[in-house]
């Protein structure tokens, strides 16, 4: 039994400093994308998302400029992001992919445009690696109560509004009729999925950011006809998918080399590249046990 | 209060339309496509605000209180992946406007089941929603809408895209819950053969305005006259009664079954047939 356990949990694993802020910090934001992500998904806003993802690597690259830590880059460009959106209209499907799309692109320009700045104007030369595909092991412990701030504000703005949300999402006619305010609503809920986004983009990047909201999500679509269940499947996928990477990546430390690993010594494996793939995994997992009961199929959600 | 009053006038959707619903009521909102049925029931709704006029709800004007006028779309797009049961979505009809999340509790759960009961809907209840036939969301929507206990009930088109059998159903239904209830039920159509051997009361709508009354008081030749602004027959012919436009020569009857027929609502005002029930 101890072997076992020695043989998953590598050497340091639970006394590493890093390793317990990575777990903190990954666990916090992986149960807040979940929350967030449910209605991202049941809204049809995962492409929104993904542009949101896209822009806050701008504001996290502009951030290194500055000299601040990039959860407020990532955090202000995509909330204004959002803001912007908003203004935009999105009532009409087209309309909105079409803004979403536009607006992603200019952004990840801009991007570029710094991220090349922050390698060849200041001595952090890791940017682009920590902006585009995250940092959970690198994270300042000074973080975490801006971190938490964040978190508590996505997942309280989306309990708060768990029903009035829940009954927009369905009809916006039934919505208004029931006395709620469609409109404030949504924007809250765009708010809350702005900051759940520059989470995100912290622990696995921002490139890497909507599969931490989509993924979870998606897969509890397929293991309950119901929203309550949903969002706590939902947060808990995530929950397990962040942990579980963590640990693959430190384990990743310990594993035989590659070839190309020679020059440099030892290297551990990313931990977004785990995460992601376990969300994928799940994913499948998911979906083949759903085919496997035969309650119908259900298309791929967008 | 037993009086529920609606009145408003705007100008050119709806011209000086007023009426009265009464509790326990089933009436008919009858029409040709653009006669201003669906405008009527968004100004009902607080969806549009009229130019003129004023909506009595209970002898108090409408405010955006919640409950008091229950609604039923006329088409929803429900979405077969949203994660939503058919009692989930009845649950939302009486406390979706609360903020948090719907705690567990006893009363709440007899409460959806027995509205789950009123529309025939039990054996569908852990269904999801976009899973649902037409029929099957239409009285899942009812229950939405019922169980805040309003004092009207509006149905935009509801009999529109239903089988002869479902029609039947949905339309006997309609009429036992606005009895059992006590609420006004307001159901717009614009074919009112279906509705006839249960309305107590119709408003006929032409051009935007309306008459009101029982159904032999409303549908008679000089009444939908004047509310056309040119002459019109009402012809009762074995058990169907046509409404028809133009007068002497080149009468043109449409007797057709009644299913999309607004070709030319000016030349055929509709069609009516009485007795099939």
């Amino acid at each position: 039994m101890g072997g076992i356990l020695r043989a998953i949990f590598e050497p340091g694993f639970f006394s590493s400093g890093p390793v317990h802020v990575a777990l903190l910090v990954g666990g916090v934001v992986a149960v807040v994308c979940g929350i967030v992500g449910m209605f991202t998904v049941m809204r049809g806003q995962s492409y929104a998302a993904h542009g949101l993802g896209d822009i806050s690597a701008t504001g996290g690259a502009g951030s290194f400029l500055l000299g601040i830590s990039p959860i407020w880059g990532f955090a202000g460009t995509s909330v204004v992001a959002a803001g912007i959106m908003d203004l935009i209209g999105v009532q009409r499907v087209r309309g909105r992919d079409l803004a979403t799309g536009i607006v992603r692109g200019a952004g990840l320009g801009l991007a570029a445009l710094f991220l090349y700045w922050d390698t060849t104007r200041t001595s952090t030369t890791g940017a682009p690696v920590t902006i585009l595909f995250g940092s959970l092991f690198t994270i300042n412990s000074s973080l975490i109560w801006t971190i938490a701030l964040f978190s508590v504000a996505a997942a309280g703005l989306i309990a708060v509004l768990y029903r009035p949300l829940l009954l927009s999402s369905v009809s916006a006619d039934l919505a208004y009729v029931r006395g709620i305010s469609v409109r404030v609503v949504g924007v809250l809920a765009l708010a809350a999925l702005a900051l759940a986004v520059s989470l995100s983009a912290m622990t696995i990047g921002a490139i890497l950011s909507t599969a931490l909201l989509v993924g979870p999500a998606a897969t509890a679509l397929r293991l309950t006809s119901r929203p309550g269940p949903m969002m706590a499947w939902s947060a808990l996928i995530s929950l397990a998918a962040t942990w579980l990477g963590v640990l693959l990546a430190y384990d990743s430390y310990y594993w035989p080399a590659l070839p190309v690993d020679h020059d440099l010594g030892r290297q551990g494996w990313p931990v977004s590249f785990f995460v992601v793939v376990l969300i994928l995994i799940f994913f499948l997992l998911a979906r083949a046990r759903r085919d496997q009961r035969g309650k119908g199929t259900c298309s791929a959600p967008s | 209060m037993n009086g529920l009053s609606v009145r408003l006038g705007g100008r050119e959707v709806l011209h000086d339309v007023s009426f009265t619903l009464r509790r326990g009521e089933f009436v008919g909102l009858i029409g040709a496509n653009g006669a201003g049925k669906t405008t009527l029931m968004r100004v009902i709704l607080g969806l549009l605000q009229p130019a003129a006029g004023e909506i009595l709800i209970g002898g108090r004007p409408r405010g955006r209180r919640a409950g008091a006028v229950g609604y039923v779309p006329q088409k929803i797009q429900l979405d077969p992946d949203m994660p939503l049961r058919a009692r989930d979505l009845v649950g939302l009809g009486l406390d979706g406007n609360r903020l948090g999340f719907p705690l567990p509790s006893r009363s709440r759960r007899a409460l959806v089941d027995e509205m789950l009961r009123a529309v025939n809907a039990e054996h569908i209840a852990q269904a999801r929603v976009g899973n649902l036939s037409g029929g099957e969301q239409q009285r899942i929507l009812i229950a939405h809408a019922l169980i805040s206990r309003p004092a009207l009930l509006l149905l935009d088109e509801p009999l529109a895209n239903l089988d002869i059998a479902s029609e039947q159903e949905v339309v006997a239904l309609l009429a036992r819950i606005a009895r059992e209830q006590q609420i006004a039920v307001l159901i717009s159509a614009h074919e009112m053969n279906p509705l006839l051997p249960v309305m107590d009361r119709i408003v006929y709508m032409a051009k935007g305005r309306a008459a009101s009354g029982p159904t032999d008081d409303v549908v008679r030749d000089d009444v939908l006259s004047e509310l056309y602004g040119s002459h019109v027959d009402v012809i009762r012919l074995h058990g169907r009664i046509l409404v028809v436009a133009g007068r002497g020569d080149g009468l043109d009857i449409l007797a057709d079954d009644g299913h999309g027929h607004d070709a030319d609502p000016a030349a055929t005002v509709g069609t009516v047939r009485t007795g099939t029930g």
